[in-house]
């Protein structure tokens, strides 16, 4: 193709992505390393409050934000350096958590708790959403012709529901005395409360992963199963080999790109985890990197918020979701150069 | 990442109903209004929409959206709900108007007690008090002959003894859903300890005797609740009593008239309201006092302005309580306090009286601090020092950021 036919073709979405991608990670990496704060004054107010018969009065100093003539506040930014991080990732006491060894006190800085909870769940739910998925791809695989359309509709459920939903979902079958929840209390003949330790949200957050995002790599895994090679699979069975050999010699191998392919979407889907935390107000056993970022974010009653904190903390995750794919991107780096796909 | 349907999820409802008959007059420019979803709001945003051409959104997450809306030029809403938590950021930016003119022209009705006044200006028309006080089981307690608590620690002994007679699930409940709930239920035992969030020069100091205290007495009433309290909002607490599964709570004034709701509760006429129970003797009701009102966008022509000012005269008038006498407690003309009001009565009736829930930036620093440090304390993780600590660093790095404090 002609340089120019190719700059025309690609010139839009490159636009697209600089005024979208590029232009807010520029300004959210600014962000964090700056403090924006409005410019206060100290005044004496009177303020009264209605009671039943009367009201009380009472006069005390406040802190108000000075107003410009224009109606806006006045505020004013300033570089802090790596001060954001620090108060994101206390260094200090984690520091001091790690040299005494005392795993409690580093799960109290929140960022570590956050990544503790965010990287066991990317790589917990990874090898599940994966193995799951290719596990009811090959049943539908091998399902009778005409019920394969009706399995593919029920398998893809899942995935469709709006994923906040869903959480909420299972929140309501799960908490107090839930249908689920009173099912197994009659079934194991005791008495639970899943909401009450994290290990149980935990697991009811691990099953509600992988139980959403199985059909995706499902979808994925059927589709390449289409196109293993017949010849290959006859040759394998008149060669003896049994129904496992053949998957893990034939139909592996050949699924191997879309393996990397699931599993890059995944990691970078799940290491945003949030809509878990949310669903299932979590926060105080459970939080997440993602779910952090939008604490900070989120105003308080008097309209405090953590802009730089935030700023640091979203840059953050993304350094750690560029960690997580970088193995995973040299394969695929490896592979297009050895041009054997 | 969906972060508009979290925020509306369950929460949003926008209604937009056509003129009716019972207001006083047509009002014909558009107006809008956001304020929170309780009961109230509904009574007072239907009554309002009777005057036509009125569309009222009630959501859950309005502490967040009204601050900006109320910012837009013009605002996008020309009337907002608030209470005495949430007006702070708007009378920070200076986007809600003084009322004084528009009270001498149209509100002849309004008693002096309801004008909210900063400075001497009127900011605020409040139209109800709130607090959170407590409700309980009447028959239970006739039924073991125990006496209405008046301090948490005759809650403690009452719970146990209805633990022992097992009449209930649990014999408690409380609002201790991690973040805003919690930490509000943490003021009220502090503030009940005579506790000072404050030092004089600005720095915190929850971590006192007091503190220790409120934390110790919350851990004690968790013994009789469910498992599960860190996730049990005032909804949540509010539906536990409606069914049955427990017997007492210190819950909002504004969710009593639920439990008199035939669609809902199954406890009709049995629950009883009494005065927030005191931490200390001699000490006040261990809570704090609330009022909800209405304030008008300053960033809107005055004649829209005027238009809001009688709609909003319309929802809060003698009409609108006589038909919702028991929706909220009222300070309207024409209230008459039912039996489940008396609580709250009680309770900002007391001696010493309890303090109105300060609304001011570090306030709200200080709730969000204690909402993301205090869990730790109720999971056993950390002992309360060390929560309380937790508490004061997170309160000095936001605070410092927030530049009310050097």
């Amino acid at each position: 193709m002609k340089f120019k036919t190719f700059a025309a073709f690609v010139a839009p979405s490159l636009v697209m992505m600089l005024l979208f991608i590029a232009a807010p990670l520029v300004s959210v990496f600014i962000g964090s390393f700056q403090l924006h704060q409005p410019v206060l004054q100290e005044v004496e107010e009177e303020s009264c409050t209605p009671g039943f018969t009367g009201q009380t009065c009472t006069t005390t100093i406040v802190t108000r934000p000075v107003i410009a003539e224009s109606g806006e506040m006045l505020t004013t930014t300033e570089w802090v350096g790596w001060t954001n991080y620090t108060r994101v990732l206390n260094p200090e006491a984690a520091w001091d958590a790690v040299t005494s060894f005392d795993w409690n006190a580093l799960m109290q800085v929140d960022f570590w708790a956050a990544l503790r909870f965010t990287l066991m769940f990317t790589l917990v739910t990874l090898p599940l959403v994966i193995g799951v998925g290719l596990a009811i791809a090959l049943a539908v695989n091998n399902a009778a012709k005409h019920v394969r359309g009706p399995v593919i509709f029920v398998s893809l459920l899942p995935f469709i529901i709006t994923p906040v939903i869903g959480a909420l979902s299972i929140r309501w079958l799960f908490i107090g005395d839930g249908i689920l929840t009173a099912g197994l209390e009659a079934w194991l003949d005791r008495d639970l409360a899943l909401f009450a330790q994290a290990w149980t949200i935990e697991l009811m957050m691990l099953f509600y992963r992988v139980w959403h995002v199985a059909p995706f790599a499902f979808v994925i895994f059927y589709a390449g199963l289409q196109t293993v090679n017949q010849d290959t699979l006859e040759s394998a069975i008149i060669d003896g080999a049994n129904r496992f050999e053949r998957l893990r010699y034939v139909i592996v191998p050949h699924l191997a790109p879309l393996i990397v392919f699931i599993a890059l979407i995944h990691l970078m889907d799940a290491y945003r985890v949030f809509e878990e935390i949310v669903g299932f107000t979590s926060q105080a056993h459970v939080i997440s990197l993602q779910w952090l970022t939008y604490d900070f974010l989120q105003p308080d009653d008097s309209g405090n918020r953590a802009f730089g904190r935030a700023s640091a903390s979203a840059m953050l995750t993304m350094v750690g979701i560029v960690v997580l794919l970088i193995p995973l991107l040299r394969r695929t780096w490896r592979d297009h150069k050895g041009g054997s796909h | 990442m969906n972060l508009r349907p979290i925020l509306m999820a369950g929460a949003i409802s926008a209604v937009a109903l056509p003129a009716a008959a019972d207001c006083a007059y047509e009002n014909d420019v558009s107006l809008r209004s956001l304020s929170a979803a309780f009961e109230a709001w509904t009574a007072v945003t239907d009554a309002m929409a009777e005057c036509g051409n009125f569309e009222a959104e009630l959501s859950q997450e309005f502490r967040t959206l009204q601050p900006e809306a109320m910012a837009a030029n013009p605002a996008l809403y020309q009337l907002g709900g608030v209470s005495n938590g949430t007006v702070t950021p708007l009378l920070n930016a200076e986007t809600i108007r003084p009322l004084d003119d528009l009270v001498e022209q149209y509100g002849q009705q309004l008693r002096p007690n309801q004008l909210i006044r900063i400075n001497g200006q009127t900011m605020a028309i409040a139209m109800m008090v709130n607090t959170q006080h407590l409700m309980y089981r009447a028959d239970i307690l006739e039924e073991l002959d125990l006496d209405v608590p008046e301090t948490w620690d005759e809650v403690l002994e009452v719970a146990a003894a209805i633990d022992e007679a097992d009449m209930v699930d649990y014999p408690l409940g409380a609002t201790m859903a991690t973040g805003w709930n919690l930490a509000q239920d943490f003021n009220n035992m502090f503030l009940g300890y005579g506790g000072q969030f404050w030092n004089a020069d600005g720095t915190p100091s929850v971590n006192s005797e007091a503190g220790v205290s409120a934390l110790e007495t919350m851990m004690e009433m968790t013994e009789y609740m469910d498992p599960e309290y860190l996730v049990s909002d005032s909804t949540y607490v509010q539906q536990q009593l409606q069914q049955g599964r427990i017997a007492m709570a210190n819950l909002w004034a504004s969710r009593g008239a639920a439990m008199d709701d035939e669609d809902e509760s199954q406890v009709v006429g049995l629950v009883d309201a009494a005065a927030a129970p005191r931490a200390m003797e001699g000490g006040p009701p261990a809570t704090t006092l609330w009022w909800d009102g209405i304030v008008i966008a300053a960033n809107i022509p005055d004649e829209e302005a005027a238009a809001a000012f009688q709609v909003a005269m319309e929802g809060i008038d003698r009409e609108m309580v006589e038909a919702n006498n028991d929706a909220a407690i009222w300070l309207i003309e024409g209230y008459e306090p039912g039996r489940l009001a008396e609580g709250a009565i009680a309770t900002a009736s007391a001696s010493p009286a309890p303090a109105a829930y300060p609304s001011t930036s570090q306030m709200g620093l200080m709730h969000s601090a204690l909402g993301n440090e205090l869990p730790a304390f109720f999971t056993g993780d950390v002992s309360a020092e060390e929560a309380l600590a937790a508490v004061e660093a997170a309160y000095i790095t936001s605070a410092q950021e927030a530049g009310v404090l050097e």
